[in-house]
């Protein structure tokens, strides 16, 4: 997974689908067989019981985006397809990263994690665990500065967006 | 509203004749058990089959002949895995299809349990759409919204997979209410037909300005009933017809537009005038690789208007000037009154016509002629076979030389006459998708054009045919070789013949025919061919099978090499040398 690739090879969707089972498996399985590739994938119920959301950063340069579109709009449990074109979305993921920490470092690991807005979840004798909310831009900086200090576990979601409103506050 | 208390399986049979459904194809098992039981007293006609491809074949063959979606029900896992192939295939050439297939109880599903498959997931890929019922209530509804999403839009298969538990009489989970009226409910399904008129307009635009049109139409054009309409367009704007190896049929062969098939086996005349035109009007066709040839030299100067009514076909292959998204009989239908309200234009088309019909003169479909001593022809049984048979004969084959044969050689004159495999190219299609198009219409003539090696993966469906009286015949195009691939290794690897013998004598076609009941006939000279047809023709109680004794070393011609460009078509080497 290349995170640094230029901003406009990826494009997120946030596709509606019914909430039954196989639907994922269903679009994942598109995906394979049209050799479109995602980058990135997060799925989860929305406040309407019977559909689920699913947001998928999909790599431009596999296929185009508006064949990626036609093909799972044809998928009959899709209800719906917007597409979020970067600088139009509002994007956030989260990353969970335990990390050494010996004590006298801790403090400027909680420094920089203070000034990016995240937090501390679990403390050992030579680690800490952490989590951040950002756009995945700012996770991925944050990322490359813990990494000097030893990562040792990390995990991200995958990113989840909605449109933007009028003003940006991003 | 009236309702009544039933098990699931009655009421899958009874959501099957509230379809409208005759006649289904099918071969009971474990699984699929109890739906069997209320076949009996059912209305809907059943055909055994011997291996359920055939009955998925059969279903397509019946759904190419009418239109209507073709009906199979088989059971849980290798049935349904022997019935993938015929899915495949429906997808393919999007052939509206419902298949039943019984899985083991709801809640066996997952322990691999015997006879279980992952029915579902296995044909994911290859459906429009798959159902596993998990609730006997739903059935009904699933039914309907089965043959709904099977007919409308752009026709395909949908699969609906049935758990034991709850079409089993004796389970509980199988008790629901049927009631007749139940609402489908396909939130993320709705198929438009409708076209914009402004892209109408466009296009009529295009076509008024073209010095070099030609007409390219697809298979779309018999799912959407459209060939009169296309009709009515050729003959008001005088613009030559392309039908595509799914279209044949859909423009008459003998109408003086018509300028035939496109592609890798096409004639001259229509692969060349699409390779010369500045203006390809698509309908209901996609850009084929096998029309196309290598992309980047298809039809270089040529715009493109492009009717489909799946968007996803539009753009997937080739970027259209004007890309309209809606049923091509409607959009046709739209063109001609725009055409014919504010003229057909000025442009001046006599160079161009003047070119194809040197182009017809020049290179009209052709073989060397027999002479005495040399094995049979198999284009001149197709010939003869095509003069001895009614005009509204319904033609099916397998997949190779024989099928590129039979589209070239036989005069489509009428819709819905020609049922082939085109986009899988499943070998073996021919005879079971005969005997699906016989049954839809029993009085009408029903000959499966096939080659040796396709016969021998799906003849045992003969002794359905036998055994259920539905009296197709077979012309049996036999060069004891998968031709086609022995012509590429002729051709393309030094004549280094891997694996395409068959053998001379094994089977004997004919004995192995009449052992399935059918009557065999042997030909193998060329004056034995019209009385073999003749008498085939007086048979109407039992299949026939004529075995044609035909020479290996015949290939079809014209070609387009895989990997050239359309401007690169061989031509048989007697017509070498002409000018172009």
């Amino acid at each position: 997974m290349n995170v640094h690739a230029p901003e406009h090879r990826y494009h997120t969707l946030v596709v509606t689908v019914e909430n039954k089972s196989g639907v994922l498996a269903r679009v994942a399985s598109l995906f394979a067989r049209r050799a479109f590739n995602i980058e990135s994938l997060a799925v989860a119920p929305t406040d309407d019981e019977h559909m689920s959301r699913i947001t998928v950063v999909v790599d431009l340069e596999s296929a185009p985006l508006d064949q990626i579109i036609k093909q799972l709009d044809k998928l009959v449990n899709v209800v719906e397809i917007r597409e979020l074109a970067p600088g139009q979305a509002v994007e956030r993921e989260l990353m969970l990263v335990t990390v050494t920490a010996e004590p006298d470092r801790r403090d400027e690991i909680v420094e920089y994690l203070d000034r990016a807005g995240g937090k501390v979840l679990s403390l050992g004798t030579d680690r800490m665990m952490l989590s951040l909310v950002g756009p995945p831009r700012r996770i991925d900086e944050f990322e490359d500065l813990l990494r000097p200090y030893g990562i040792l576990e990390l995990q991200r979601t995958g990113r989840v967006a909605l449109a933007s409103l009028d003003d940006a506050l991003d | 509203m009236a309702t009544e208390q039933m098990d699931g399986g009655r009421a899958l049979i009874r959501a099957l004749e509230a379809e409208g459904v005759d006649v289904m194809f099918g071969l009971p098992g474990g699984a699929i058990l109890p739906v069997y039981d209320p076949v009996i007293d059912s209305s809907i006609r059943h055909v055994l089959v011997r291996h359920e491809q055939g009955a998925g074949h059969m279903a397509e063959g019946y759904a190419h002949a009418t239109g209507r979606p073709g009906v199979a029900m088989v059971t849980s896992g290798p049935a349904a895995t022997n019935i993938v192939t015929p899915l495949c295939d429906a997808y393919l050439d999007s052939v509206p299809m419902v298949v039943v297939t019984g899985q083991v109880p709801y809640a066996a599903i997952g322990t691999d349990a015997f006879q279980e498959c992952d029915t579902t997931g296995i044909t994911q890929s290859i459906t429009k759409h798959n159902f596993l019922v998990t609730e006997a209530q739903d059935i009904p509804r699933t039914i309907k919204e089965a043959f709904h999403i099977a007919t409308t839009g752009r026709p395909g298969p949908v699969l609906v997979d049935i758990p034991k538990d709850i079409v089993d009489p004796v389970n509980p989970r199988s008790a629901m209410t049927w009631t007749d009226d139940v609402e489908m409910d396909l939130p993320g399904y709705h198929p438009q037909t409708e076209v914009d008129e402004g892209l109408i307009a466009a296009a009529a635009d295009l076509i008024r300005a073209a010095e070099r049109p030609v007409l390219y139409v697809g298979g779309g054009i018999l799912k959407a009933r459209a060939a009169e309409a296309l009709r009515a367009l050729a003959e008001l704007t005088g613009i030559g017809v392309v039908t595509t190896l799914m279209a044949r049929g859909a423009f008459p062969d003998s109408h003086e537009l018509c300028l035939g098939m496109p592609g890798m086996h096409g004639n001259y005349t229509a692969v060349t005038a699409m390779q010369e035109s500045d203006l390809l009007i698509t309908l209901g066709a996609r850009f084929d690789d096998r029309v196309t040839g290598r992309l980047d030299g298809f039809a270089p100067e040529a715009k493109v208007i492009h009717v489909d009514i799946d968007p996803a076909e539009l753009g997937k292959v080739r970027q259209p000037d004007v890309a309209i998204r809606g049923d091509v009989r409607v959009a046709i239908e739209a063109l001609v009154a725009e055409l014919s309200g504010n003229g057909t234009g000025d442009t001046d088309r006599s160079a161009w016509r003047s070119r194809i019909s040197g182009w017809q003169e020049r290179y009209p479909l052709a073989y060397e002629p027999w002479v005495p001593g040399e094995a049979l022809k198999p284009q001149y049984v197709i010939e003869r076979l095509r003069d001895a048979t009614p005009d509204d004969t319904i033609v099916t084959s397998g997949v190779g030389q024989h099928q590129m044969w039979a589209s070239q050689y036989w005069t489509f004159d009428h819709p819905y006459t020609w049922i082939n495999s085109g986009g899988l190219g499943t070998m073996g299609f021919s005879i079971p998708a005969a005997i699906g198009a016989k049954v839809a219409f029993p009085d009408r003539e029903v000959w499966a054009i096939d080659g040796d090696g396709c016969f021998q993966m799906t003849a045992q469906e003969l002794v359905t045919a036998t055994v259920e009286n539905i009296p197709i015949k077979v012309a049996l195009l036999n060069n004891s070789y998968l031709g086609m691939v022995r012509q590429w290794q002729e051709m393309f690897y030094d004549e280094r013949y891997s694996e395409v013998f068959l053998s001379p004598d094994v089977p004997d076609f004919k004995m192995w025919a009449e052992s399935m009941g059918c009557v065999g006939i042997r030909v193998d000279d060329p004056d034995e061919v019209d009385v073999a047809i003749a008498k085939a023709n007086e048979v109407d109680d039992r299949p026939v099978v004529v075995d044609f004794r035909v020479a290996a070393s015949e290939k079809v011609f014209p070609m387009v090499p895989s990997g050239a460009t359309n401007s690169e078509l061989l031509v048989p080497g007697f017509q070498e040398g002409q000018p172009r």
